[in-house]
């Protein structure tokens, strides 16, 4: 599945630049993620690529299909969970997914058949003839996600769809997702650092509209200067060095960003001081951090675009 | 994965069921609701008239009921898009938005069918009409169900939040089913609010129905203006809704 942006920009009442000259070529089966502040520009994305929104200049592209003048193709294609979707509450879960894939073209009865599938698949069993409104926060958020992924499209998109949820919740969309990967591209935006790291193929890192940079995680590890996190559990732990980064996450906890040869370089150290430690490669949190800074978000945002 | 042969029928019947039998199973209640707006009107308009109004009323709320799916079905759409994002939804689907709003026209005609057939039942008893007659009341309520239903449709899409989708409910309400004269004859009006009362194109379907059962005489130049008018405001507003609606964000 490719998806493909050339130079696509989206400019909302004249003045927010919302997606900024944006460019990528993917060309992969898996999960996208992408990632980014309120406002970096990732539902923008997302409502250009799936059709739903006009950008204001450059190109989108489906497997090759133009997205603003081949739409009705694209639409074949991919299909799309929004940021604040949810079950009606008046649907059960089984009319929730059926009718969803009615809409798409399938028959009253293979609609049924595949709804159930899904249900089943989801352990939504038994609860499918209960009204939606009776479901648990992550079980309707599973049932959006389910509503699209048991259908035929090969490239789904899914706009912060762990949002409020568990870590539970979270984890069990996250073994879905995992399952239906397979041969289709899910692209999902989040919020979750952690959640794009597990299950990203490939993430993207968006910021005021603009690309920061995209490739798998050990891609962007190796791009970024301190790759490496020593943990050192001590009182008070000081160093001085220009070329690492010391991060106290409490008195009694401290967080060292280095190269691979500063963090080694420090063992020694710890070790004669009898200082408890752990050496892990950065994760996406950090690799994050250093790209786009620890700042907030930016305050002129009033939602996320 | 195959790609699948699209079938529109199912389309159309995902949108009925959605919107109108789903509704309607599950929140039986709902049909109490669809059933009371025109037979309320009816009664007083028949109570204050010692029942010489009736035949008129009856006609009249087979038009207010057309005109309400079309208010209906705005804040009905309007709750879809803006508090559910379905409309987002069936947007990035096979699903176009002709066939959208074919089977959104169509669960509003479902929803109403207890109405429709307590309202024909009382026409059939109470209104005196040719076959002819009948025919060309067919044809106007037709015609004014996809005046109201384009309308509605058109201005949901328009729509951010359902409190200005209930504005706009509040607003065509009266303005196209209470003020004009739909459940009694035009020359009820005093001039000049009866020139206000043809900025409506109810007044027209009002004025073609009422010559039909004989409450209202309108010459044949009469009877065919009222109808290109009615026809080309239809039309306006059907093309408003298939070519300028806001389907897609801009």
């Amino acid at each position: 599945m490719r998806i493909r942006a050339e130079e696509l920009s989206k400019t909302y009442d004249r003045k927010h630049r919302a997606l900024d000259s944006l460019s990528i070529d993917i060309n992969m089966n898996g999960i996208f993620s992408v990632i980014g502040r309120n406002g970096a520009g990732k539902t923008t994305f997302v409502r250009i690529m799936s059709t739903e929104l006009l950008p204001t200049s450059g190109r989108g592209y489906i497997n090759e299909m133009d997205v603003v003048d081949q739409a009705d193709a694209v639409r074949q294609d991919i299909a799309v969970v929004p940021q604040e979707a949810r079950p009606l509450p008046w649907l059960t879960p089984l009319q929730t997914v059926s009718s969803y894939l009615m809409w798409r073209g399938y028959s009253y009865r293979e609609a049924n058949e595949k709804g159930k599938d899904a249900l089943r698949e989801l352990g939504l069993e038994g609860k499918e003839n209960e009204k939606s409104r009776k479901l648990s926060g992550g079980q309707k958020r599973k049932l959006m996600a389910a509503t699209v992924i048991s259908s035929e499209a090969h490239i789904v998109f899914l706009d912060e769809p762990t949002t409020g949820l568990d870590y539970l919740s979270r984890k069990e969309l996250w073994q879905l997702l995992s399952r239906m990967k397979k041969d289709r591209l899910i692209i999902l935006t989040t919020h979750y650092l952690e959640e794009a790291e597990i299950l990203g193929d490939q993430i993207m890192i968006l910021d005021h509209g603009k690309l920061v940079d995209l490739g798998t995680i050990d891609n962007l590890r190796n791009k970024v200067k301190l790759p490496y996190v020593l943990k050192v559990n001590a009182e008070n732990f000081k160093l001085e060095d220009d070329e690492v980064q010391i991060h106290p996450v409490s008195e009694k906890e401290t967080f060292v960003y280095g190269s691979a040869s500063k963090i080694y370089g420090l063992i020694p150290y710890l070790v004669t001081n009898k200082m408890k430690f752990t050496v892990e490669e950065a994760s996406l949190s950090n690799i994050f951090e250093q790209y786009l800074g620890s700042g907030e978000d930016d305050e002129n945002e009033e939602e996320d675009r | 994965m195959m790609k699948m042969k699209r079938k529109i029928g199912s389309q159309i019947m995902a949108s009925i069921l959605v919107n109108s039998i789903y509704a309607m199973i599950n929140y039986p209640v709902v049909l109490i609701n669809t059933l009371l707006a025109p037979l309320a009107i009816l009664a007083v308009v028949t109570f204050a008239s010692k029942g010489t109004l009736l035949p008129v009323a009856a006609v009249g709320a087979l038009i207010m009921n057309m005109v309400s799916s079309g208010t209906s079905l705005q804040q009905d759409l309007s709750h879809l898009k803006n508090d559910m994002r379905l409309q987002d939804m069936i947007v990035s689907s096979p699903t176009s938005s002709f066939i959208y709003i074919i089977g959104m026209a169509i669960s509003e005609i479902v929803y109403s069918i207890p109405t429709l057939a307590f309202l024909i039942i009382l026409n059939i008893i109470f209104v005196k009409i040719t076959f002819l007659g009948a025919f060309i009341l067919f044809l106007d309520m037709a015609t004014i169900f996809t005046f109201s239903i384009s309308l509605g449709f058109f201005l949901s899409t328009f729509t951010s939040d359902i409190i200005q989708s209930w504005g706009f409910s509040g607003i065509l309400s009266p303005l196209l089913t209470t003020i004009p004269p739909v459940y009694y004859p035009i020359n009820y009006i005093p001039y000049p609010f009866r020139y206000l009362a043809y900025l409506s194109p109810t007044t027209y379907a009002s004025e073609i129905a009422q010559s039909q059962t004989g409450y209202y005489a309108l010459s044949a130049s009469g009877f065919a203006t009222a109808w290109l008018v009615l026809i080309a405001i239809t039309a306006v507003l059907t093309y408003l809704a298939l070519k300028r609606s806001r389907w897609r964000e801009i």
